[in-house]
């Protein structure tokens, strides 16, 4: 059965690293509407954090461009991100997602967000090529609690 | 004793030093909280450094790598170092980077916290 998208929302800012508490926060809010758990809510903010902060970091390393987050939920719960920047984009992707990989140990860059964002969500798809940007797409299905009313 | 440094949080028990981390940790802040740790580590060489986590809202992998960056910097200095009280969220990030073989993850009770 084909999953209906009941709600959406596309988001552009600055590369600038204030955005990144913005970015997640913005995420957390729109799924509020799917009344989340805690731990869904926070595994969320985390891996849109994460990507957000690749797009700033690495995506748009010495310079000032626009990153895109786009979000999506459908009518089987399921909560969709897209993080996507017009930067310098990863030649090796394989690489840059195994963990504690990083090319930029310099600045205590752990190297862990591609493995964060794999273990807090049920999906991660990185489409990327050199000069011509990233995406970066996730998924993942919340929950159904039963809900008490009254 | 309590001290306020540059909006650090710390309390000094003799010859250790505990750091009380605050809301979000990000790549946006991770850099002036790293450069107010060690101004703190060089100014006052304690023996042991403990990063208190129970206010801390939000950490990313940038928190990881300030955590593990503080490791790193108190086996340089021989000082013995502690992370206390991760939120169970931030408790995954820790162990998904195989923190616990190398530092010690302490849950410290509220109670026995020294209150400031």
């Amino acid at each position: 059965m084909k999953s209906t998208v009941v709600n959406e929302v596309r988001l552009a800012f600055p590369s600038v690293s204030a955005n990144e508490a913005f970015a997640r926060s913005a995420a957390a809010s729109f799924c509020a509407q799917l009344n989340p758990t805690f731990d869904e809510l926070s595994d969320i903010k985390c891996a849109v954090s994460e990507a957000v902060t690749n797009a700033i970091v690495h995506g748009y390393r010495d310079a000032l461009g626009e990153v895109q987050l786009s979000m999506k939920i459908t009518d089987d719960r399921v909560f969709r991100a897209e993080i996507k920047d017009k930067g310098c984009g990863i030649s090796d992707v394989e690489e840059a997602m195994r963990p504690l990989f990083t090319t930029d140990p310099e600045n205590e860059r752990s190297g862990m967000g591609f493995t964060i964002i794999e273990n807090f969500m049920d999906s991660l798809r990185v489409v990327s090529a050199p000069g011509k940007g990233t995406r970066v797409i996730i998924t993942k299905k919340l929950s159904m609690l039963p809900r008490v009313k009254g | 004793m309590l001290e306020y440094e540059n909006a650090l949080k710390c309390i000094t028990s003799g010859k250790c030093l505990t750091v009380y981390l605050e809301g979000d940790i990000d790549h946006h802040n991770a850099r002036t909280v790293r450069s107010r740790i060690d101004t703190k580590i060089y100014i006052q060489r304690p023996e042991e450094l403990i990063l208190d986590l129970s206010r801390v809202n939000f950490m990313d992998s940038s928190g990881l790598g300030l955590i593990l960056g503080r490791y790193t910097k108190a086996v340089e200095l021989g000082i013995l170092f502690k992370v206390a009280n991760p939120s169970p969220q931030i408790r995954k990030i820790l162990d998904l980077a195989g923190t616990e073989r190398l530092i010690k993850i302490e849950n410290i009770p509220l109670r026995e916290q020294r209150m400031y």
